[in-house]
């Protein structure tokens, strides 16, 4: 341990718990991955503060002594968003977890961010209310998380993402001072600061509270899945549905072989033989739903539909949606390794993306199965190889990638809800031209010039806080002091 | 009234990066300052070389799209060049498969809905001020009583482009609904007041027109009786696109009595909708009326005349709150004699004071609502106001977080020529 770290530690010990500050190597290693596990490094020291003013009180001590943070929550994220630095302290805030406020009348919860997703939703349920964005991984991925990666999930193709049920934060610079950001009403004067911290990926400041929207909870939900035998003919189907004016709640794809391990592991009883499911969701005031459910039946069987199940109870519902949410692990079932990607691409390109991937596949003999969110053409393919097998890891990497460049040759994007942090910075410069990346680490630079605040994410290449680009003339200041040569 | 005049070589420098170049007139004012020229670009790059003679020879710069809203917030401390981009003025894509589009900063708001509804869609931002356009829009962060239901530009912005201070072009976000790749540069720029960059193009996400829609309305006489109202409403199943408030003195300011009324915008399908809106007549009571075709007094309109100038202006808030501060800041409108218009069910409501209320009258109520306003969550500016009023009124209030604002704009614009002192904290 190096001597500014001992001094973060010295500090941590006087404001935390004994058992809340984690130096020992066995207990640091149960630390070093988040959701992407083949990235790991151990971070230098662990702290688990209880509030937001022991986590302010560390965050301070890093900035004093120039020591780099990242603050993690459930770790469920899956672009290594929360890897810690070997260097740095890692904040984990899964002591953090009360409900501070629940507030149906104003349609606000404030939640520390250690809560579990679900969790806003389990309470705010009594009420009649519900918190929208619902990551696959709502069980155990947290709020502070969620806001830190802006994520989606099934139901944002309606209702949106973290950053619009996101009205205000009490958040921690990266000199440890607490600001508040927004608060319960919107368009705070002054620019929006909180829309630029949520899904910054932890690399502004941390959030230590965070006001968030309720939604009414619907009269009526309808959840259906339906059986194509094609990709194509299931594409065609919600295009036709989109075409329509209808915005169902969800409309989710999988192909036969994310069908195949969602089978094989929770037995969802999905239509067999399928060669793609949707799995559509329809919820609002309940004579609409009924009338656009005849809408989207009809318009599935037009495309092909072989087989319509519509769930007829919430456990019917639930077994569902299990079969979609549980497609990422469920897919171990299938192939020990595998990549979950996650692109983006304008709906209407689906066809064409999802025949070209099919041809990646078949040309470079990796296999893949396909799981996306097909009403706003949120992809993830799952890439699936063997490690022991040697190369084939390059090779499923190399697929992965094509299919990113595939995204972005489509208009679309490299990441619609699972971050780019350490995963993905690579690829940033493909979609952003380097002016568009600096002019971003602007913001970087305002928040965090220290570069302490989760260093090394997003970004492939950091930008010096102090730095004009683009006015350097003459020689390199390298060149000036004796140092180096231009060869 | 500040008149700001150039020398010769930053005529010469200004003119040669743009083919459209004049001396500003009396209608170019940006409120209380005449900018020394004029400049129109007919395209990025020209507004890129505009900014770039402007950092080489230090001059202020305030960017205009239709000039609708250039008296709102606060007048520029400096104006050497006004930089109009109402030259650029087009629609750049439509994809209506995938409920996109993507206009120059210049378009009118009405031409991108023209473009758009012709396939059945809508970009779902009401026009609040005649004439607006994208990028005034979005500078102003101007909103109406939609957000209810699909919120406000935040909510529907997926990318921009934006020109720096340095001349530099930069984008961020793209034109899928769904990305999460590197900062949300475009939600800084909402409600900046051209203080950060200039905004060159914008993507949106678009919405299916509905098939219909209808206002539902009852009279109210007492603050607490809207409130009962508008939560009855937003905790039914209406699924409403929009509930409006409008709150005022029948008889002259300040009197303690006021009146006013509760509106429900339902919209969806035509069934849907007809079953809404008995839920809502049902809740609003027997006095509650609808109509299908026309809005209630006001619609989407603030309440004052935004085509006032000069004195004629009425003093104008823009008041949020807690959803159940309603009740509040209706009481606290009626005794201080304004007139209250806005969202009851977003928590974001619009108010004035007559044209020819002195200071001092206009201190005192924008005091009171503030204190309220901020007591519930909320906060309270003010939008426009005569210039001798607003010199004397806190424009923006309180502003947390003011410190990381100001290193955001020294990042930005570390010389501050970008419409300086238009924005709070004076940026």
């Amino acid at each position: 341990m190096n001597t500014d770290i001992a001094a973060v530690a010295d500090v941590a010990r006087r404001v935390l718990p004994e058992a809340a500050v984690i130096t020992d190597r066995a207990r640091l290693r149960t630390y070093e991955c988040d959701g992407l596990a083949h990235y790991r490094v151990t971070p230098a020291l662990v702290v688990i503060p209880e509030d937001a003013t022991q986590l302010a009180a560390i965050v301070r001590a890093c900035a004093e002594y120039g020591v780099p943070y990242v603050a993690r929550g459930s770790g469920t994220g899956l672009s290594g968003g929360a890897l810690p630095h070997a260097d740095g302290v890692l904040v984990v805030t899964s002591r953090m977890r009360a409900i501070t406020e629940m507030r149906p009348e104003d349609q606000r919860a404030v939640v520390e961010p250690g809560v579990i997703n679900l969790d806003v939703t389990r309470a705010a349920t009594p009420h009649g209310y519900y918190y929208a964005p619902d990551p696959s991984s709502q069980q155990i991925c947290s709020i502070g998380g969620n806001v830190a990666e802006n994520s989606g999930g099934a139901h944002c193709l309606k209702y949106g993402f973290t950053t619009n049920h996101v009205l205000g934060a009490d958040f921690v610079t990266s000199e440890g001072d607490t600001v508040p950001l927004g608060g319960d009403a919107p368009d705070s004067p002054g620019y929006d600061l909180l829309g630029a911290v949520v899904g910054s990926e932890g690399t502004l400041g941390i959030v230590t509270s965070t006001t968030v929207k309720l939604v009414r909870l619907p009269e009526e939900v309808r959840t259906i899945l339906v059986g194509f035998e094609t990709t194509d003919q299931a594409g065609a189907a919600t295009s036709a549905i989109i075409s329509a004016g209808i915005v169902p709640a969800a409309i989710e794809m999988m192909d036969a072989l994310a069908v195949e391990a969602a089978e094989a592991a929770v037995h969802c009883n999905y239509p067999a033989g399928a060669g793609a499911v949707l799995v559509i969701e329809l919820d609002g005031a309940a004579i609409e739903v009924e009338q656009e459910y005849a809408e989207v039946e009809r318009m599935c069987a037009e495309n092909g539909a072989f087989e319509q199940r519509l769930a007829t109870d919430p456990a019917d519902r639930a077994l569902i949606w299990k079969g979609r949410k549980s497609a990422f692990a469920a897919v171990g079932r299938i192939s020990p390794d595998y990549i979950v990607q996650d692109g983006v691409i304008p709906r209407t390109a689906l066809p064409q993306v999802l025949s070209a991937i099919a041809e990646l596949s078949s040309s470079s003999g990796v296999r893949v199965a396909n799981v996306f969110h097909a009403g706003d053409g949120n992809l993830h393919p799952l890439v699936l190889f063997d490690d022991e097998i040697e190369g084939a890891g390059e090779a499923a990497e190399r697929v992965s990638g094509a299919i990113l460049d595939l995204c972005i040759e489509h208009g679309g994007s490299i990441t619609g809800e699972h971050g780019v942090g350490m995963d993905k910075a690579k690829y940033m410069p493909r979609m952003y031209t380097d002016d568009d990346l600096d002019t971003m680490q602007m913001v970087r630079c305002a928040f965090d010039p220290q570069n302490i605040s989760n260093p090394g994410k997003i970004f492939p290449t950091p930008r010096l806080c102090g730095e004009v680009p683009g006015r350097h003339k003459g020689a390199h200041p390298l060149q000036d002091a004796g140092l180096a040569e231009v060869f | 009234m500040r008149i700001h005049t150039l020398d010769q070589t930053a005529r010469e420098a200004i003119a040669s990066a743009c083919a459209d170049v004049q001396d500003a007139t009396d209608g170019d004012h940006v409120d209380t300052v005449t900018p020394g020229l004029v400049a129109r670009p007919t395209d990025v790059a020209q507004v890129a070389e505009v900014l770039r003679a402007a950092t080489a020879h230090r001059l202020s710069v305030v960017p205009r799209g239709r000039g609708t809203k250039l008296s709102w917030g606060t007048p520029p401390t400096s104006a050497d060049v006004l930089l109009d981009v109402s030259a650029l003025d087009r629609v750049i894509d439509h994809a209506a498969g995938d409920l996109i589009v993507a206009a120059q900063a210049g378009t009118p708001l009405a031409d991108v809905q023209q473009a758009v509804g012709d396939a059945g869609q809508r970009l779902a931002l009401d026009e609040t001020v005649p004439g607006t356009s994208i990028g005034g829009l979005l500078a102003a962060n101007t909103s109406g009583p939609r957000r209810v239901a699909i919120g406000s530009a935040r909510d529907l912005l997926i990318g921009i482009t934006v020109v720096r201070a340095d001349g530099v072009v930069a984008k961020a976000g793209g034109r899928v609904v769904k990305n999460v790749a590197g900062y949300d540069l475009g939600k800084l720029m909402i409600g900046s007041f051209g203080t950060l960059a200039v905004i060159v193009d914008a993507t949106f996400r678009l919405h299916p027109l509905p098939a219909a829609r209808t206002w539902v309305s009852a009279p109210v006489s007492s603050p607490a009786e809207a409130q009962r109202l508008v939560q009855s409403v937003l905790h039914a199943q209406a699924v409403p696109a929009a509930i409006e408030v409008e709150w005022g003195s029948d008889s002259g300011p300040a009197t303690g009595t006021a009146t006013g009324v509760v509106s429900v915008l339902l919209e969806g399908r035509e069934d849907g909708v007809a079953g809404r809106a008995a839920t809502v007549r049902a809740l609003l009571g027997e006095t509650a009326t609808e109509s299908a075709t026309d809005q209630p007094a006001g619609g989407a309109t603030y309440p004052w005349d935004v085509t006032a100038a000069g004195d004629d202006r009425a003093t104008a808030f823009k008041l949020t709150f807690a959803l159940s501060g309603l009740a509040d800041v209706m009481q606290t409108a009626t005794e201080t004699g304004v007139t209250l218009r806005g969202s009851a069910g977003a928590g974001v409501a619009y108010a004035a004071l007559a044209a020819g209320t002195p200071v001092e009258a206009a201190r005192t109520a924008l005091d009171r609502l503030r204190r309220t306003c901020t007591g519930r969550g909320g906060s309270a500016v003010v939008v426009d106001a005569p210039t001798d009023v607003k010199s004397g009124l806190d424009v923006w209030g309180p502003v947390p977080a003011l410190d990381l604002m100001s290193r955001v704009k020294d990042q930005f614009d570390p010389d501050h020529r970008l419409a300086p002192g238009r924005f709070v904290g004076g940026l």
